[in-house]
């Protein structure tokens, strides 16, 4: 009996530290990685790489201001063109739980959702690039915009999916129009959920590069037409880690640091707002 | 008659094949509470969700018969319409979470676009708050939002957002049932109060909650009226003997 | 709710108290004064508004039980109060007794001068306003004082009995008078004795405590 106890509280500390040690290792990786960027990357950052565009190779100096720039119009292309479908397809799934057209809806997402990113950059060659003639930064943006639908869909469904059904009845019995309690109700009580879910897609296809590079294709130079190829932070990094000089290299791991900072910051904004613009029903 | 607020005339309601209420009859008078009183799924719910005309939101659901609000055919006029003469006060408290309490109260106003002069705002909300005597628990925080109130506090500003639209008459569902006993007993002083200016509709499974407030009452089995009286009347000597075997606790 | 409807029927049953009261008061004057128009009130007219009374009351209290399922204090009071309506509504018919006998006195010549049946009525009438009194003022001391006071009545009317026993077996004319003022007493005594049922009910709300019958001298 004594022995069964002992072993029992032999065998609970041994799963207790296994359990430990797998945490810690799967952490692992991502401390590492940002080990890395911030030792390799920190050291190339300051204010000339941040404003500066980049200089052909023989010159010092040079940075990613171009990048950076381009980087933030397209998301800003992809956002306006992906926000308001994926929401109004949202409110449609949340609202029209069953019925033909929601489940072609719902899986039309999931199977976009598992499209490989360069797939969707060659689609988008073919349906912008192709006819206009000219890459440019708007069929990057479009490229972007399908990638962050699906998950803007899903959030959005699911957000308002968990707006408590007696919110939309006190709406509707107060003699409020059905679309007046859609956008004056129902929106709002999941604006937290949906601004979260906006701001992951955005960080998530902030660091894409496989659909930009038949896209957006990049651009030493700095363009903000959006009908002219446009250079963006990932597109960058790996134009200058495939380059044989070794101060580009450094050039990649300071861009990387660059697009890090931005998405981990994306991130820790929509935790933050999921967190403190949360409703309580 | 003149004092009449509401009648229903052989009313029926069915959700697909499935019929809820058969040939219901009923004539509720200005400023009384009427209960509604019955088992579990007899369709007390429905009935009172005809009258604002919720039930029909309800995929599959379909009515016929006659239903009058002040003379005037419920089933001819718009809904939207209809709902601003008829309030209603669910079994949840459920005021909006992304409004103050002020916002709540007129929300009926501001969710439907109507403007006004703020100090007439403000005066229906103090109105309405005093009404649902909440005014005094709620005067210096009218700003924050209505889900900071408790269980009880939410459920009157709820009653307030219905009495701003200056309704009719005003539907109650189960008012009470998420409530402790404390907020349920403020809730049934306040039906008492209120009576002098609005007329009400309560439904309830809480026999004794039917009898302390009510000044009529409906007995509903199986989707029919059994019997409809004074209070008084019906739970001393109720004329049929399904309404005193559900009162004496034989079913039910 | 419950607290609205039990003021309202304690002012109804204060009401009924000293109504009955004064129909006691009313056939005394009629009696001691040898005018029939007040007896003729107390049978024609009060009597049956004590019983329409007695219906409201009832009515009033039933609808307050089965409505608001009054618990402790409330039930004890709604209770008693159903009691004592009951018991004002025999009191009102032993007043109506007391103003037929009357009625006959009052037509025929006087045994002798009355002294003794005022007496017993002043104090049946202290009685019963002493009982209501305890009950609006819940003083149970006061009731239990009336309680143990009714000796006086029951000797008053032993005095009268034994007196009109005497006259009677001297004078066989005046049996029929002495009978009707026997009756009159008896009657008295009656509605004393209802009157201290109040205020053992009245102890009753009040404490709690079951003063009848002499139970707990016996516990």
């Amino acid at each position: 009996m004594v022995n069964n106890i002992k072993a029992r509280l032999v065998r609970d500390v041994f799963f207790k530290s296994a359990i430990c040690l797998f945490a810690f290792i799967s952490l692992l990786p991502l401390f590492l990685i940002l080990y890395y960027i911030t030792k390799n990357g920190i050291a190339v950052i300051n204010w000339d790489f941040l404003t500066s565009l980049p200089r052909p190779i023989g010159e010092t100096g040079g940075g990613v201001f171009n990048a950076i720039v381009g980087t933030l119009i397209l998301i800003v292309l992809s956002s306006v063109l992906s926000i308001p479908c994926g929401i109004a397809a949202g409110i449609y799934l949340a609202e029209n739980k069953t019925g033909r057209l929601s489940n072609s809806i719902r899986l039309s997402v999931i199977v976009l959702q598992g499209t490989p990113s360069i797939v969707i950059g060659i689609i988008a060659y073919l349906w912008i690039v192709g006819p206009l003639k000219s890459f440019s930064a708007l069929s990057g943006g479009i490229a972007l915009a399908i990638m962050m639908l699906p998950v803007i869909v899903k959030t959005t469904e699911e957000t308002l999916k968990l707006v408590p059904y007696h919110l939309k009845e006190a709406s509707l019995a107060l003699g409020v129009p059905y679309y007046r309690t859609l956008l004056k109700v129902v929106l709002p009580s999941g604006m937290s959920g949906i601004l979260t879910g906006i701001l992951l897609s955005v960080a998530r296809i902030t660091g894409e590069t496989a659909p930009l590079l038949f896209t957006a294709f990049g651009n030493q130079f700095m363009n903000i037409n959006i009908f002219k190829p446009i250079d963006s932070l990932p597109y960058r990094i790996f134009y200058y880690a495939m380059s044989p000089y070794p101060e580009w290299h450094s050039f990649a791991w300071g861009a990387s640091f660059v697009l890090v900072v931005l998405t981990l910051s994306l991130n820790l904004i929509a935790r933050g707002i999921s967190a403190k613009w949360k409703i309580q029903f | 008659m003149e004092n009449t607020v509401l009648t229903v005339e052989g009313f029926s309601a069915c959700f697909g094949d499935q019929k809820i209420l058969h040939n219901v009859d009923l004539t509720v008078q200005k400023n009384v509470v009427a209960a509604l009183m019955g088992p579990s799924g007899c369709g007390k719910t429905t009935l009172i969700r005809c009258i604002n005309r919720m039930h029909e939101l309800i995929p599959g659901a379909s009515v016929s018969g006659k239903m009058s609000l002040l003379n005037e055919d419920i089933y001819a006029m718009q809904p939207i319409i209809l709902r601003r003469k008829v309030g209603m006060v669910f079994q949840k408290p459920n005021p909006f979470p992304t409004m103050s309490i002020y916002e709540n109260v007129v929300a009926g106003y501001k969710l439907n676009g109507i403007k006004m002069p703020k100090s007439e705002m403000d005066g229906i909300v103090e109105q309405s708050l005093r009404k649902a005597a909440l005014w005094n628990e709620v005067k210096d925080t009218l700003h924050r939002k209505g889900t900071f109130l408790s269980g009880g506090q939410q459920q009157r500003l709820c009653i307030a957002r219905a009495l701003a639209m200056n309704p009719e008459i005003i539907l109650f569902d189960e008012p009470t049932s998420a409530l402790d006993p404390k907020s349920t007993a403020q809730i049934e002083e306040l039906f008492v109060e209120l009576k002098k200016s609005v007329t009400m509709l309560l439904v309830t499974h809480n026999i004794g909650q039917a009898a302390r407030v009510s000044d009529f009452t409906a007995f509903i089995y199986l989707g029919k009226l059994i019997e409809f009286g004074p209070t008084e009347k019906m739970f001393t000597v109720p004329k049929d003997k399904l309404t005193e075997e559900y009162l004496t606790g034989k079913f039910g | 709710m419950l607290q609205d409807r039990i003021k309202g029927l304690k002012k109804e049953i204060i009401e009924y108290g000293v109504f009955v009261e004064d129909m006691i008061a009313k056939s005394m004057n009629g009696l001691m004064n040898r005018v029939k128009t007040p007896l003729a009130e107390v049978i024609d007219i009060m009597e049956p508004l004590t019983n329409e009374r007695e219906i409201r009351i009832d009515d009033l209290c039933t609808t307050t039980i089965a409505q608001y399922q009054p618990r402790a204090r409330d039930l004890r009071v709604v209770l008693m109060i159903f009691k004592m309506n009951s018991d004002l509504e025999r009191m009102g018919d032993h007043v109506a007794n007391i103003a037929d006998s009357g009625l006959f006195l009052i037509s025929h010549s006087p045994v002798k001068p009355l002294i003794d049946i005022p007496r017993m009525a002043d104090e049946t009438i202290k009685s019963l306003s002493d009982a209501i009194s305890s009950f609006i003022d819940e003083n149970a001391a006061l009731a239990q004082e009336v309680c143990e006071r009714d000796y006086i009545i029951d000797a008053i009317q032993d005095q009268i009995f034994r007196e009109l026993v005497t006259f009677m077996s001297s004078d066989p004319t005046t049996i029929e008078r002495a009978l009707h003022l026997i009756r009159i007493a008896n009657n008295l005594e009656r509605v004393a004795d209802l009157s201290t049922n109040i205020c053992e009910d009245v102890i009753f709300m009040v404490e709690g405590r079951v003063i009848k019958h002499h139970l707990e001298e016996r516990a």
